[in-house]
């Protein structure tokens, strides 16, 4: 359920609470989407939209998480195998 | 809160007592039609091979004779129109039967109130795509229906061939071993068409890749290469012309799902429509089933024409159940299964 | 696509699953909320990247599939008047009611239309001012803010000719739902990240707290998935069952208050069914007092007998994730995608329809890995 895809914003057109929209650019396909409920899109943000209908900006810092979470434990499992708890083999 | 324990359920879904769009979309609906209402009617050994057209054998000649009608809303998309559509659409299914195609009919029907500069735009462009093609229109037809009877203008041709090829073109000449070579990228058409329905319509650059397919199949031939069997991917896509083979050849299929070119605009619309590009629509692509010692001059050749400027190796054929079977991205495998009817794009 | 193709990278997914399995002791039971995860995990046979203790559930976040029936037979009744234009997005078109498919009405004369989004219907009434546009509103969480500004739109555009069939339902209380069945199975969630981003993950820390589970708020793409299902996994080794995030660069904890805003507006919370689980409290919407001449059920005067829904098909307990579409008798069998027995074989993201388009059907059972 819930189909909703990242796209860059192109242009903004305002002109009203309700009726804020934008050009979306989603990989080279463009579509008119509502950008009502993300008042603090700029134009180059990128936005997930669902069926017509920009749900929230795309937090870039937040994207790149889940490469560095994937670093970070696999260096977790590293300093295991490294230094082995108290019944690991290290001990003998 | 409590869930309700007893087994609820929905109830059957009455079998169809009528035709629906889906009937037409090329997918399992669509088999099942031929198969049981038209086969048992009309069915003969050279029908029943289901091949994009039949040969048949005229005063020593083998000749391959097909048939197709257009149907297509928008008349005109980026990339081409119903009368590009109509001459290669018909020009491919003969080359797939490795077949020089020769002569087409063209069979006009026209709805009351259809413009007559969009007329003469069409019939500009049948006769274009025709001398484009190598073929000559030498019969035809016009009839005229009440307005609301038809979309503007529905058009049929049927075309002939003289058969080029040594050996039988077809899934039961398909070998474990054979590899599987797709002639470009996928899904072009039918995101062109889908751009520009009303209550889809996008922005894109994708145009049609409707085109002739004759020059790069009649240069495999002339070249020698073992051609098993070839297949143009319309309605239903790389996937069901896939399925469609290996049931028909009785092999299993394995294909490389990170080889198979899309390009990006036509997997963006994909995503924003929830299709899979393996189930849309193409107008000029083809698969090729060729002898494994032959793959790589085949692929060669595919290179040189426009057409098939990017051609890639698919896959290959292996024994085992008729099934094609992908392996993903990840690494991962899944079955392609045929698609069911029409594509509809999933939203929520 | 720019935050698509980078989160399909096979080798970074290969590490994730590494990673869960050198975290897994034991035998681990996790239910994915959303039909669009579903989806996702049988597409790029995430699953079978995973180490054999984790088992993955399906859960009724398909809301195609959990469509009463008697709203599907409304849905029929509507879009077989004359003077009405039906418009739906795709999925509906196919899924059964008691007298046959929006896809049978539309191939005897009615009027049914795809649309992408329920903006264009409101598009189209305005357009058509001497039809009824009817607007088939169904979804989630994620999709009741943009029928409530279809509805908030017409009215400031003083449309007299559109209206909703609402069929709106609210995940929270079918997760709740399932945790509270004496037969629950499910040991961690990955939320529903669409969900989410329109309402936030605050409400479920009381879920996570009261049935000791674990709640990882995740997003649809394969590394999305596989982180999500790691840190769940992580929780319950670690035996803690906290609420955590890990589709944050679209899901803020607070939601999109906005759009929670909009949705306040015109809709209210309302009793609802779910087919095949049954009567839920709480957890769907209706059309607010004051928006109410938008409410297609009232416009045109329906009272539709219910047909009961009694069969061999296990909707239900495939929607609770009691059971895997496999283990049903009719899979593949009496129950394929061209004649289905229950809506999870009828949408692209029902259980049933995933497991048969990328699994195949029964006869491939076993050869190619199995149905866990």
């Amino acid at each position: 359920m819930c189909l909703a895809i990242p796209g860059r914003i192109l242009t903004i057109a305002d002109d009203g609470e309700l009726t804020r929209r934008g050009r979306v650019d989603f990989g080279g396909i463009v579509k008119e989407v509502s950008l009502a409920f993300v008042p603090e899109a700029r134009v180059g943000d990128y936005v997930i939209v669902h069926v017509g209908v920009a749900l929230s900006v795309v937090d870039e810092r937040e994207a790149a998480r889940v490469f560095e979470y994937l670093t970070e434990i696999e260096g977790l499992r590293e300093l295991e195998v490294r230094e082995p708890g108290p019944e690991g083999p290290g001990r003998q | 809160m409590a869930i309700i324990d007893e087994i609820t359920c929905p109830l059957p879904a009455p079998a169809a007592s009528q035709v629906i769009l889906a009937h037409g979309g090329g997918g399992r609906l669509m088999h099942r039609l031929i198969e049981h209402l038209i086969l048992p009617a009309v069915g003969n050994p050279i029908l029943a091979a289901l091949h994009d057209g039949a040969v048949v054998e005229v005063g020593g000649t083998r000749l391959a004779f097909t048939t197709d009608s257009y149907v297509v809303r928008p008349l005109k998309f980026p990339g081409g129109d119903i009368a590009r559509l109509a001459v290669n659409g018909t020009v491919n299914d003969l080359a797939m039967c490795g077949a020089r195609p020769l002569v087409l009919s063209a069979g006009l029907i026209l709805e009351e109130g259809l413009g007559m500069d969009l007329l003469g735009e069409l019939m500009q462009s049948l006769g274009r795509a025709a001398a484009e093609a190598g073929v000559v229109i030498v019969t035809g037809d016009t009839k005229v229906v009440d307005r609301g009877k038809g979309d503007g203008i529905f058009i049929n041709t049927a075309g002939i061939g003289i058969v080029e090829a040594s050996d039988p073109i077809g899934p039961s000449s398909v070998r474990p071993g054979d590899v599987v070579l797709l002639s470009g990228d996928i899904g072009r058409h039918g995101i062109a068409i889908m751009a520009s329905r009303e209550g889809l319509a996008f922005e894109t650059a994708v145009e049609s890749d409707c085109a002739p397919l004759t020059g790069p199949v009649l240069h495999l031939l002339q070249e020698g290469v073992r051609v098993h069997c070839l297949r143009d991917l319309t309605r239903g896509g790389l996937g069901a012309a896939l399925v469609e083979i290996a049931r028909g050849a009785g092999q299993r299929i394995e294909i490389d799902e990170a080889a198979i070119p899309v390009r990006p605009e036509v997997q963006a619309a994909c995503e924003l429509l929830g299709l899979d590009p393996l189930y849309v629509a193409n107008e000029g692509r083809f698969i090729a089933f060729v002898e494994p010692q032959d793959a790589d001059r085949a692929l060669g050749l595919l290179r040189t024409h426009a057409v098939s400027a990017d051609a890639v190796v698919l896959g290959r054929v292996v024994t085992g159940v008729p099934e094609v079977v992908a392996t993903g991205v990840l690494g991962t495998t899944r079955v392609i299964d045929l698609p069911s009817g029409e594509q509809l794009p999933r939203i929520c | 696509m720019k935050f698509v193709q980078e989160f399909r990278e096979g080798s970074a997914a290969r590490r994730y699953a590494r990673a869960i399995a050198a975290i897994t002791t034991r035998p681990w039971t996790l239910m994915e909320v959303c039909g669009g995860q579903t989806h996702a995990i049988l597409r790029f046979g995430i699953d079978r990247l995973l180490p054999p203790e984790i088992t993955l559930i399906h859960g009724p976040g398909c809301p195609v599939c959990v469509t009463p029936l008697e709203l599907i037979d409304k849905a029929l009744a509507i879009a077989r008047r004359p003077e009405v234009v039906f418009c739906s997005f795709g999925d509906m078109l196919r899924v059964p009611g008691s007298s046959g498919d929006l896809q049978g009405v539309k191939a005897l004369g009615g009027d049914v239309r795809v649309v992408y989004s329920p903006l264009d219907a409101v598009a189209l009434a305005q357009r058509l001012p001497e039809r009824e546009v009817v607007f088939f509103a169904v979804g989630f969480e994620t999709t009741a803010p943009a029928n409530a500004m279809a509805v908030l739109r017409a009215r400031s555009l003083g449309l007299r000719n559109f209206s909703i069939l609402v069929a709106h339902v609210l995940v929270p209380p079918a997760m709740e739902a399932i945790l509270a069945s004496p037969r629950c199975r499910v040991q961690g969630f990955l939320a529903a990240g669409h969900v989410c981003t329109v309402t936030g993950y605050a409400g479920y820390d009381r879920l996570a707290r009261t049935y000791r589970v674990p709640i990882v708020v995740t997003g649809f793409e394969p590394l999305d998935l596989l982180q999500g299902i790691y840190m769940c996994v992580r929780q319950l080794e670690e035996g803690r069952a906290e609420v955590e995030n890990q589709y944050a660069r679209s899901v803020r904890r607070e939601g999109n208050t906005e759009a929670q805003r909009v949705m306040a507006e015109v809709f209210e919370v309302s009793d609802r069914q779910w087919r095949g689980i049954g009567e839920i409290p709480q957890s769907g919407l209706a059309l607010r007092a004051p928006y109410r001449m938008f409410d297609a059920e009232r416009r045109f005067g329906l009272t539709v007998r219910c047909a009961a829904e009694p069969a061999e098909c296990i909707a239900g307990l495939v929607l609770q994730g009691v059971h895997t579409p496999p283990e049903c008798p009719a899979f593949g069998t009496r129950c394929t995608p061209e004649t289905p027995l229950g809506a999870p074989m009828v949408s692209a993201e029902g259980a049933c329809a995933a497991y048969y388009r990328f699994r195949g059907p029964p006869e491939g059972r076993g050869r190619d890995g199995d149905y866990r």
